[in-house]
């Protein structure tokens, strides 16, 4: 049954068509996958759906009722109900986990004026239950993991009894075993009869959680896939309007080491390891969240400091205790998740690259602004960021292109080592080959490290492989004929290389 | 870009600069003797001590703190430097100097305790604002300097200003009329520049830039936040010094009623400055023409015969509708942009 129809949905902001037409129908108690690259109008479209910004022209109907709303309480009133990509907009970390549940109640107009403890932690309790939570509610939410919060977001959604819940990129900072937990999430979600609208960059998630995908290009529906089994490559040609090729790595023969590290321990008891990042290799690190990248990439760029262990880099020892160090030595670290850690978002796109580079770009402490901006248009047109020009907002970028200028950041200076924290995070399947392309063309003047939680963009990428498990290197492959049950095994933990479900290779 | 948005955007960048035109046409216009070198010179002086304070509290906003301690270190500057000549009978080299280390030691300390002991820097300024307004009056129990005051201890104050010092206040320089420019005029015009260049063409600008915008990216990138931070808090402690100085100078008195509307004053011009231009961000051109235009202003509405009690409100209605102007605005030129 169709619970939400959407005919020739227009937005315009000022003079960019987003949205040209939209014509999409979502069916109770099915899961529809919304494929689209960086700028498709995906975002924009969840932004109309739950009643943040207005239509142009077009209509949604929900339940047959005609569906306009002017607000997000007005969206959520109606019967649609979203979970936006950064968790923290779906809960309020110094409040309970029962608080969090139970907020919109509390919020609604008419609830009562006292709370009463006992009986709201019941209440929170009994819908926990629904969900197949296993939490206690009087935990507060600051204290649970990324994960967890999800799932309460989640669950939060569900107390407004939706008809349709909107889920926008949720696994895309969770581990793969976290993200099974969601899937069972909606999986019980899509049995209550709800219509599911999932977005999604990943196509684990896909494969695992959709009946029906939905490509979009342009601000157009390119493509519906319903038969099964689903055509995830169709949708991903329409929804590119180009068909990908598999990419193929050569791996490059090593040269000299850059960094070797000797008996370094991240973490107190963990198991202590060797490494050795030589000259023109790509490495990636593959491991779930938790099992130490961060540490390894925060420790390698002078963030923190190891457990135990010896580092040298070109023969001298490495020791840095700060970034500042860091980069004089010649080890640049793109960091993750570049909202928070990256963009700086009232600078320009010059100014967004050359950023740890100022003093290069100086003479007599004045900066030099027009050689700024010729490394600037030089990264551009390399990379192919998509703007107007180098004097650009970093914000009027899509999330594909931001994410080109900040790997472009660091490539725009000669490093020793560059370390890429998940660098392909939020980056649909075009920006990322870009920016793989330039990081494996670049890479013969110096060691490159990856750190991915996708193991299919690892064997994209990387000249070796090695696996992080519990704060430490438990395996080491040349990307070659991989065996990749053991390397998924590998990678979870277990130590019987069976295949895990949903974690399949592309 | 269809004519409205044009329009919009236009409005945005140079909307305040042709009201700040507008306001002077109207005054010469309609108040007979407001256009003329020396009613501009006056409107300069007027604002000269409350543009340095805010071109310093710009600083802070810059790495997106605040310093709400401005005021109380220009005041305490004013006392130090009169309490140095007049009861200690210093030169008044010594007490200029006095006067500019204790701002950089107030910024150091707001700085330390923002950076290294965590207070949100709204309370550590306040914090501050606070003990400077009390340790002022210690030294001369609550009382103003002046020559020939009783001292706490039984004496008299037998120390002077020195001549130097009072020229920093009240010597004018010739520029094509005779005795036209006030020494605190080019001293604010020199800081407005030196902190315009700092801010804008060298790397410590935009570095402090980024770390208002986002401070976790700028650390990552190599810049030591904290250093900068306290940097900042101390260019501002030590432009509130000058200010201070050139008061003492000005009132030849260490007049202990004097500055209560400087935090205020500077803090408005700071803010006025985010709409010029378009910025949307503190700026040290945006900061200098805020404090010109309140006080063009302020003059103008004085040769009008307007009562000096409506200042304050006007002011006020100034910042507000400024503030609405920068914020409103370009908010809707981002949620155009994407």
């Amino acid at each position: 049954m169709v619970v939400c129809k959407i005919r020739q949905l227009t937005k315009e902001f000022g003079p960019n068509r987003v949205l040209r037409g939209v014509d999409l129908d979502l069916v109770a108690g099915e899961v529809t996958v919304l494929m689209g690259a960086n700028g498709a109008g995906k975002s924009t479209l969840v932004k109309i759906l739950s009643g943040i910004h207005a239509a142009d022209r077009g209509a949604v109907t929900l339940d047959g009722a005609p569906f306009a709303p002017h607000s997000p309480a007005a969206a959520m009133r109606a019967g649609i109900a979203t979970v936006h990509q950064s968790i923290d907009d779906g809960v309020i970390p110094d409040l309970d986990v029962a608080s969090n549940l139970m907020l919109d109640r509390m919020a609604a107009p008419g609830a009562a004026l006292w709370l009463r403890g006992r009986r709201m932690r019941a209440d929170a309790r009994r819908i926990a239950h629904t969900m197949q939570l296993d939490l206690d509610v009087s935990r507060p939410v600051r204290d649970l993991t990324l994960a967890e919060r999800q799932l309460i977001a989640i669950a939060r959604a569900m107390t407004r009894d939706p008809k349709v819940l909107i889920l926008d990129e949720p696994t895309s900072s969770l581990s793969a075993r976290e993200a099974e937990r969601l899937f069972a999430l909606i999986d019980r979600v899509r049995n209550r009869g709800v219509a599911v609208l999932y977005i999604s960059h990943r196509m684990s998630d896909i494969r695992r959680i959709a009946d029906r995908i939905v490509a979009m290009r342009d601000g157009v529906i390119t493509g519906t896939f319903t038969d099964k089994p689903l055509d995830t490559e169709g949708a991903v040609t329409a929804m590119l309007g180009v068909s990908m090729t598999d990419l193929d790595v050569t791996p490059a023969s090593p040269g000299a080491p850059v960094l070797t590290a000797t008996g370094l321990t991240l973490a107190p008891g963990a198991a202590p390891f060797d490494l050795m990042l030589a000259k023109g290799e790509v490495v990636a690190v593959v491991g779930l969240v938790g099992s130490g990248k961060s540490r390894l990439a925060s420790i390698l760029y002078g963030l923190e400091r190891p457990d135990a262990g010896r580092i040298m880099l070109n023969g001298k020892p490495y020791a840095p205790s700060n970034t500042a160090q860091a980069i004089h030595a010649g080890v640049f670290l793109c960091p993750r998740d570049r909202a928070s850690s990256g963009v700086v978002p009232d600078f320009d796109i010059t100014q967004n690259l050359t950023l740890p580079f100022t003093a290069r770009y100086a003479t007599n402490w004045i900066l030099r602004r027009k050689s700024e901006l010729t490394t600037t248009q030089g990264m551009i047109d390399r990379l192919g960021i998509v703007c107007q020009g180098p004097r650009d907002s970093i914000l009027s970028l899509s999330g594909g292109n931001q994410q080109k200028v900040m790997v472009g950041r660091w490539l725009s200076q000669d490093s020793d080592l560059l370390i890429l924290d998940e660098p392909f995070q939020g980056v649909d399947i075009r920006a990322r080959r870009d920016i793989s392309a330039h990081i494996r063309m670049t890479a013969c003047e110096r060691a490159t490290l990856v750190l991915v939680a996708e193991l299919d963009e690892a064997v994209e990428i990387a000249d070796r492989i090695l696996v992080l498990h519990d704060f430490s290197i438990v395996t080491d492959y040349r990307n070659e004929g991989l065996d990749l049950g053991a390397l998924l095994a590998a990678v979870s933990g277990r130590p019987a290389p069976e295949p895990v479900e949903g974690m399949t290779i592309t | 870009m269809n004519p409205q948005s044009r329009f919009i955007d236009l409005a945005i960048r140079y909307g305040f600069l042709v009201l700040l035109v507008a306001l002077v046409v109207m005054f010469s216009v309609v108040a007979p003797g407001f256009a003329g070198a020396y009613s501009a010179v006056f409107i300069f002086q007027s604002v000269a001590i409350t543009g340095i304070l805010a071109l310093g509290v710009t600083c802070t906003l810059v790495v997106g703190g605040f310093d709400l301690s401005i005021g109380s270190v220009a005041t305490s500057s004013l006392m130090l430097s009169a309490y140095a000549m007049v009861v200690l009978e210093m030169s008044a080299v010594t007490a200029v100097i006095l006067c500019l280390v204790m701002g950089a030691v107030v910024g150091l300390v707001n700085g330390i305790l923002i950076v290294r002991f965590k207070v949100p820097d709204l309370l550590a300024t306040l914090g501050m604002m606070f003990l400077l307004i009390g340790l002022q009056r210690i030294p001369t129990e609550g009382r103003s300097i002046a020559t020939g005051m009783t001292l706490p201890g039984g004496g008299t104050a037998e120390g002077t200003f020195s001549p130097g010092f009072l020229l920093l206040g009240r010597h004018r320089f010739d520029l094509f009329l005779e005795n036209l420019l006030p020494a605190p005029v080019i001293v604010f015009l020199v800081v407005a520049l030196v902190i315009w260049v700092f801010l804008e063409l060298t790397k410590h600008g935009r570095l402090m830039y980024a770390i208002g915008s986002n401070e976790r990216a700028a650390s990552l990138a190599g810049a030591n936040v904290n250093r900068y931070k306290i940097a900042a808090y101390m260019i501002s402690g030590v432009t509130a010094a000058i200010g201070g100085i050139l008061l003492a100078a000005r009132l030849g008195r260490g007049d202990i009623a004097s500055g209560n509307n400087l935090l205020l004053d500077s803090v408005a011009a700071a803010l006025i400055g985010f709409a010029v231009l378009g910025a949307a961000k503190p700026n040290a051109f945006g900061t200098a023409i805020g404090a010109l235009f309140v006080g063009v202003l302020l003059q103008g509405l004085t040769m009008m015969n307007a009562p000096y009690y409506t200042q304050d409100f006007v002011k006020g209605a100034v910042l507000v509708i400024a503030l609405m102007f920068t914020f409103a605005l370009s908010e809707r030129k981002k949620a155009g942009g994407h």
